[in-house]
């Protein structure tokens, strides 16, 4: 590499980096306030590019067209922030945190339905910025003059905020709310005033990030979910509700990023190196990286006790035989309907509601929330694949062993992921699925790359229908029992225990992070059972076994269910997989009647569907008496 | 001015408060006294709107407001200073006073940074420190402080004398009966009998979440086998 092309890719990088750090900025904003980490933010994102194509095509390729579009389009993302805020999350604040991130799924499920209604399927791409299209010569290189311009826009940005948060009294309002909001409201701040000012700002950010990129990016509808991933990485690398620290994580990434393109694949004492296929995951191996050695990232510092006089957590009521019975009978019987249709659904259900189980006991009881449980279901799925067809294994042993290789991952991934707590402990999940999504996606010759692999299919005594359910259902009930077996041992109570005061568990010297770990490489197991049983029932797989979108479904079935019961996720994962399945042979928009339909739950079951229901049941009775 | 009836409240399943109830007139300084645990803070967070009541009233300036949120019951002037003094940390003496700045309102005595450095002389000189550097002396009388900027007409004052040195109680004493020459009414908190004394008109005690005696200041001084049952420490 020549100097002058190390000085483009830096260029590069940085420009990359101007729409990562408005995208993160506002992330941070919105979490160091409401302490919701919203998952729509990057689908506000894609509503900035989307809401930019169209606005400049209506205003004109001019200057005057260009730059008024992409503010208007900042500014109508804000207002659809705030309206999601007002409707929405303002009524669910009360609510345990988990809900409102199940709430911001469903906000993600029902824009990326409205955005493909209203732009279509196919990737639109914008105009190059109009008076900034020549290109500027920097040694022998060329760089688009717009590049620039972006690299600009960053620290401008950066700077405007920091005025705005050190020198108004709303920014003196912002920061002590960051720190304590509750005693905000205590000195007379109507905190859903400023809730929903902030969800404004933080959402004109994302709509400005995202109109910014319209010269460099095609608007499509992937955007949401790759845009969010970015923008968590940054966020925890910087420091989560670090404004400063978000803009040197920008930098970071951005710069390493275009490093990885810029060099391509080079020879390293013989061994061949692709840099360019780095780009995916380069951005999670800093963020490893950095959270091993600052675990509350670069400007961060641990979070703010924030109080709220929240209920503690009922107690976890183990299911009794007669209750398993009243279930289990009725599926046994049900090949007996003839459906055949029905049968595999049902099949679906048995895989999800072993996989939701599996995420249920880490997220509940163990208490650390998992954004990137499909990691395991996929590494499941993957190895089974992949030793029933390179390794030529039958598919018993392939089906058998796939839980050693999820465990295995587990393991890896869960020695990192223990050493953190809560939200960063999430991302990091989320971190390890995505790099576990790249590999799976770019290993073409071993993976089958974006195809997948195909031909997975059962062995003959299995290859009914009716018979495959059985095994499914036999697996997953196994598994689910013994995920229950657990949860009532002396290990999972010193894991629920760790969940409530790890001080104490601490100090009286139980070593929580083993048993922690092993709860990951026991729930990775499961769900990699869950995964190659999954793989076998569909006869082949492909990348989407580990995507982001799956342990957001994951998630799903798991707080919509109820993470205060046992059988809430199991519940929820056959809700979700019956419902997406009725949904989507109707209509071409079943994600946004999905959205919908999560929304209108969490409005009316703020505890889940089985704790409503309990409580409902629970009020009628005592009506009755 | 502030009435109390029948309150209860919980936290989760716990029965904290059980029928509390107790009034404060208009400028008077009222003392809820009791150990620790009693649930004197718990009174405090509940007719502040923190907690919610689950049973009972609390009048304000002749208005219900036992349903209404924390943000709401301030601005109509009752202002409350929690015990663990909540500073924010990040935010500097002069940003602290700014998040409690609410607009004046008739029949209250009117505050602004200049008046309330008269009164804690301390903070004057660390206008621009942060709040997290200051010693607790100086946090207690930025927390007071800062709620004063809401230009309360009564005041709901937890411990204040907690963990200060006796200098400093002895400056907060005198600052506590400065607001009440303002005519500024103050339900106070305290273990500090000594202390309650030099400041407060009347009495409650309060043990295990329920009243055990009302009644003026002298008529406590006066009666030892009551301070040994509730008070003594
Ligand atoms: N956040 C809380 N959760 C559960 N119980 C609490 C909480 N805060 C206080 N308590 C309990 O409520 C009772 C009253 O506490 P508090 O009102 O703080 O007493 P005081 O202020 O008189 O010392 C105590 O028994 C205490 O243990
Ligand atoms: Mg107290």
């Amino acid at each position: 590499m020549t100097w002058s092309s190390i000085l483009i890719q830096l260029l590069n990088g940085l420009a990359g980096a101007a729409s990562l750090f408005l995208v993160s900025a506002g992330l941070s904003l919105i979490f160091g306030v409401t302490r919701i980490v919203n998952f729509a933010h990057g689908s506000l994102y894609m509503l900035g590019l989307y809401g930019a194509y169209t606005l400049i095509e209506t205003f004109g390729r001019t200057p005057l067209g260009f730059w008024s579009g992409v503010a208007l389009a900042a500014l109508l993302v804000g207002l659809a922030g705030a309206l999601i805020e007002v409707a929405i999350l303002r009524r669910i604040y009360r609510a345990p945190e988990l809900f409102q991130l199940l709430a911001t799924f469903a906000v993600v499920l029902v824009i990326k339905d409205i955005a493909l209604f209203a732009w279509g399927p196919e990737d639109l791409v914008g105009p190059r910025a109009p008076g900034l299209r020549t290109p500027v010569e920097i040694f022998d290189k060329r760089i688009p003059l717009y590049d620039l311009v972006l690299i600009g826009i960053g620290p401008l940005v950066l700077g405007i905020l920091w005025l705005l948060l050190t020198r108004t009294r709303w920014g003196t309002l912002v920061r002590a709310a960051t720190q304590d909001r509750e005693m905000v409201a205590a000195l007379g701040v109507d905190q859903a005033r400023l809730f929903t000012s902030v969800f404004f700002a933080g959402s004109v950010l994302a709509g400005l990030g995202g109109a910014l990129q319209i010269p460099r990016e095609p608007a499509n509808l992937e955007l949401d979910l790759s845009v969010i991933a970015d923008a968590f990485v940054v966020t925890v690398v910087g420091g989560l509700g670090s404004i400063p620290g978000a803009f040197l994580a920008a930098i970071m990434i951005g710069v390493a990023k275009a490093f990885c393109i810029g060099i391509g694949t080079v020879q390293w004492f013989g061994v061949e190196i692709a840099f360019s296929k780095l780009t995916l995951v380069v951005e999670f191996l800093i963020m490893g990286l950095v959270l091993i050695i600052r675990p509350y990232g670069l400007l961060g510092r641990p979070p703010a006790q924030q109080r709220h006089s929240g209920e503690p957590a009922p107690p976890l009521v183990p299911p009794g035989w007669k209750v398993a019975a009243v279930w289990l009978v009725p599926l046994l019987l049900l090949p007996a309907a003839g459906d055949r249709y029905l049968v595999v659904l049902a099949t679906d259900i048995a895989c999800f509601a072993l996989f939701a189980a599996s995420l249920h006991l880490i997220m509940g009881p163990a208490g650390m929330v998992s954004f990137g449980h499909a990691a395991y279901f996929g590494i499941g799925a993957y190895a089974a694949g992949l030793l029933f067809k390179r390794a030529g294994l039958p598919m018993e042993a392939a089906l058998a062993l796939a839980p050693l290789a999820a465990g295995f991952a587990a393991l890896i991934y869960g020695w990192f992921c223990v050493r953190l707590s809560g939200v960063y402990l999430a991302m990091l999940t989320l971190a390890f699925a995505q790099i576990s999504w790249s590999i799976a996606f770019q290993w073409d010759s071993f993976t089958g790359g974006s195809n997948g692999i195909v031909g997975v299919w059962p062995a003959a005594w299995l290859a009914s229908k009716t018979a495959y359910f059985y095994l499914a259902l036999a697996v997953a009930a196994g598994g689910i029992a013994l995920l229950w077996r657990v949860l009532f041992s002396p290990f999972g109570a010193t894991l629920r225990a760790g969940r409530d005061s790890p001080l104490r568990l601490e100090a009286i010297g139980v070593e929580l992070r083993r048993y922690q770990w092993a709860a990951f490489v026991l729930v990775g197991a499961l769900a990699g059972a869950a995964g190659a049983l999954f793989a076998f029932s569909k006869g082949s797989l492909s990348p989407s076994v580990i995507s982001i979108a799956l342990s957001t479904d994951a998630l799903i079935m798991v707080l919509l269910g109820g993470v205060d019961t046992l059988t809430g996720p199991l519940a929820g994962a056959a809700l979700f997989t019956w419902l997406r399945d009725e949904v989507a042979r109707r209509t071409e928009f079943w994600r946004a009647v999905m959205g919908l339909v999560i929304l209108a739950i969490v409005l009316i079951f703020p505890q889940g569907l089985v704790g409503g229901v309990k409580a409902l049941v629970a009020r009628w009775r005592r009506a009755r008496a | 001015m502030l009435a109390v009836r029948g309150l209860h409240a919980h936290y989760g399943q716990a029965h904290i408060l059980a029928d509390v109830e107790l009034e404060v007139g208009e400028g008077e300084v009222v003392a809820l006294l009791g150990r620790n645990g009693a649930g004197k803070s718990t009174t405090l967070k509940t007719v502040s709107g923190l907690l919610p009541a689950s049973a009972g009233e609390v009048h304000f300036l002749d208005r219900r407001i036992e349903r209404l949120p924390p943000h709401r019951i301030a601005r109509l002037g009752l202002g409350y200073v929690p015990e663990d003094r909540r500073i924010f940390t990040d935010l500097t003496v002069m940003e602290n006073l700014e998040v409690g700045r609410q607009p004046g309102r008739a029949g209250a005595p009117s505050w602004d940074e200049a008046k309330l450095f008269a009164l804690f002389p301390n903070l004057a000189a660390m206008r621009d420190r942060p709040g997290g550097r200051m010693s607790g002396g100086e946090q207690q009388m930025l927390t007071i402080a800062r709620t004063l900027m809401g230009n309360p007409r009564c005041l709901l004052l937890d411990e204040p004398s907690e963990g200060l040195a006796p200098l400093i109680v002895e400056q907060m004493a005198a600052a506590i009966s400065t607001l009440k020459r303002e005519g500024l009414s103050v339900l106070l908190c305290e273990q500090n009998l000594h202390f309650a004394r030099s400041v407060a008109d009347r009495a409650y005690i309060i043990e295990s979440g329920r009243m055990r005696f009302s009644g003026t200041m002298a008529a406590l001084a006066a009666d030892p086998a009551l301070r040994e049952q509730y008070l003594s420490v």
